[in-house]
């Protein structure tokens, strides 16, 4: 790396030494990029790993060595809906979608009251939301299950959305409440003084400021949602089936099975993976904020 | 992004939330009537009631009629004889050994996925924290695991990577000369924790990655212009700055993982020291059917994540007052 260049001695010396310095710098800056690359690729290679499964005959699937170039094909994928996916996408896209509406509709005006109106004690319902979130779900699944038996509310999309409702509630406020404790108080306060009702004050004032808010604690929401299986797998059976307990019957004891369990998973996973590559920033910005405020 | 970062940072949040105290104050005393600062605290009632009702009904109704119901003598194949049966359940939770074993499982599995996800986690964040060619790219990749549904990452973890014939994890290993293992049959819980360090990395990361943005740059260069190298500097300001972040990831994580399921129920069904609290009373109280006494290892199952989580609030309380809504 001692590159002669023409030129007064003093000059060459201090090149000399500055060089290897800068050198060794650019090199350590291309290693650290190299592994870091290695590593986010190690760590996405399952998911990468599937989707190219997915794409896979049958029989190049499920071989040694692994087939790296098959032979691309789509039928995998079609023999997933002609095992009937579709209705259980349906069930998921309702029960998840659904739910998140009415989780937001409960949890602005509720963030709202925490974080901008004068409430006396704003800790004690913000602490009791969040301990529900320390119960184990399945503590409390039996009573549930026993009162949808007798009620018939098994196998019902209505009552898996409405449970979800109660699995998203404490994470929506707290995202909300952290969200509305950035607005300022200056435009509250002047839209109060120019006669604001509560309505204006909420919907007109407030909300446009906090949407990337909303958006962010809706898009947890449906994620959780979408990708709920203790609740949908005990709850619902063949009607009201979502996603996530179905992926399993792909997997067949006798055959092959692992181009059409990675094209059904593929399936199943893009809608959530689409949508939170989209809207990275807010899924960043609800899981960071929620996550400290 | 800067402006965010500094936004997430409990410190600086304060100043976002203090002025409110004196405008409350302001508010009362230029406002004439008190029935008028009543009438806001009944808005404000009714803003708040719809959530907490429906919290209450959907989360703490049904946890009373479990406690009820561990007091209860009912199997559901002999509804007819049905009665009260005092502690006998929990003493039967008690005296059999699966209970203790699976609080055994629960901490092994929940300790070593939390533990693995934070390291990873950190060192995934500092990698992502430098600015590189297509970062922004890599970023994007890294929080997939934590989209991917878990049911479907448990069975292509299962099927696709950790099968002993043809999974990947197997074929990377004899490219370097180690024989293929059984990780499904041999090393249940492994598969289970490996999944989930998968699954939680990059949760830990993005709540890591903001506090590694929240850092000052002029702190962190002058600690260049004082000498300091990269590993002095690391240690020396950016662990301690990210203590917090740390805390609050490793107890967010705890809390999630405490109630793991689905690899479970997917992966190993309870086999091989894999057998979590959740899969155990799923499994008393859905394929042996024995009301009562599954009623009574969820209550226990809360007591002890009762436990865990007063240590988790507190330290969520310490942060809460440090963002300074205590103050008021």
């Amino acid at each position: 790396m001692t590159s002669i260049l023409p030129g007064p001695v003093t000059t060459r010396a201090r090149q000399a030494a500055r060089r290897p310095r800068a050198v060794t710098r650019r090199t350590r800056d291309l290693l650290l990029t190299t592994v870091t690359w290695l590593a986010v690729l190690a760590f996405f290679f399952p998911v990468l790993w599937m989707v190219l499964t997915a794409f896979k005959p049958e029989n190049q699937a499920a071989t040694l060595p692994p087939t790296f170039w098959p032979d691309v094909t789509l039928d995998r994928f079609a023999a997933v809906f002609e095992r009937g996916m579709t209705p259980y996408l349906i069930n998921s896209a309702s029960a998840s979608i659904g739910s998140t509406l009415l989780v937001l509709a409960l949890a602005i005006p509720a963030a709202y009251a925490l974080s901008i109106r004068p409430v006396r004690n704003v800790r004690d319902p913000l602490f009791f939301l969040i301990s529900t979130k320390f119960m184990p779900v399945a503590a409390s699944i039996i009573p549930v299950y026993l009162l949808l038996q007798s009620v018939g509310g098994l196998d019902n999309v209505t009552w898996l959305t409405i449970l979800y409702v109660g699995v998203n509630l404490p994470i929506a406020v707290w995202m909300m409440r952290s969200f509305l404790a950035e607005v300022p108080r200056e435009i509250i306060e002047a839209a109060q003084m120019d006669g604001a009702g509560l309505r204006t004050e909420i919907f007109r004032v407030v909300l446009p400021i906090v949407l990337p808010g909303v958006a962010a604690a809706g898009l947890i929401c449906f994620i959780f949602a979408w990708n709920e299986f203790f609740l949908a797998n005990l709850l619902t059976s063949q009607i009201a089936r979502t996603t996530p307990p179905v992926l399993g019957s792909f997997v067949d004891g006798r055959g092959q099975f692992l181009s059409i369990l990675s094209a059904a998973s593929t399936v199943a996973i893009i809608p959530v993976v689409i949508a939170g590559w989209v809207a990275q920033k807010q899924l960043v910005r609800g899981l960071a904020m929620g996550a400290i405020k | 992004m800067t402006a965010r970062a500094a936004a997430a940072v409990p410190g600086t949040a304060t100043r976002g939330t203090t002025p409110r105290a004196p405008a409350a104050a302001a508010r009362a005393t230029t406002r004439p009537a008190s029935s008028r600062r009543r009438q806001d605290l009944l808005v404000s009632r009714a803003l708040l009631w719809p959530a907490l009702v429906v919290a209450v009904v959907l989360t703490q109704v049904p946890m009373l009629a479990t406690v009820y119901y561990s007091f209860q003598e009912w199997n559901l194949l002999r509804p007819g004889q049905r009665g009260f049966a005092g502690f006998g359940n929990y003493a039967k939770v008690l005296s059999d050994g699966s209970f203790l074993s699976s609080l055994g499982s629960t901490v092994l599995v929940t300790g070593s996925a939390v533990v693995g996800a934070t390291l990873l986690g950190l060192l995934f964040a500092v990698l992502l924290d430098r600015k590189f060619a297509g970062r922004s790219v890599a970023r994007t990749l890294m929080i997939t695991p934590f989209l991917v549904m878990p049911a479907a990452a448990a069975l292509i973890w299962k099927w696709s990577i950790l099968d002993v014939t043809y999974g990947m994890a197997n074929w990377f290993l004899s490219l370097v000369g180690i024989g293929p293992v059984a990780w499904n049959t041999e090393l249940p819980a492994l598969t289970v924790i490996a999944v989930l360090i998968w699954q939680y990395t990059p949760f830990a990361m993005l709540i890591l990655l903001a506090g590694l943005q929240s850092q000052s740059r002029e702190v962190l260069e002058a600690a260049g212009v004082d000498g300091a190298g990269p590993w002095r500097t690391f240690t020396a300001i950016t662990l301690p700055h990210l203590r917090q972040y740390v805390e609050i990831t490793v107890l967010l994580a705890t809390i999630l993982l405490l109630q793991v399921f689905d690899p479970v129920a997917i992966m190993t069904k309870g086999t091989g020291g894999s057998k979590t609290l959740s899969y155990l009373l799923y499994e008393r109280a859905f394929v042996g059917l024995e009301v009562g006494e599954a009623a009574a290892y969820g209550v226990m199952t809360v007591i002890v994540t009762i436990l865990v989580a007063t240590v988790a609030l507190r330290t969520l309380f310490k942060v809460f007052s440090a963002e300074g809504l205590m103050n008021r």
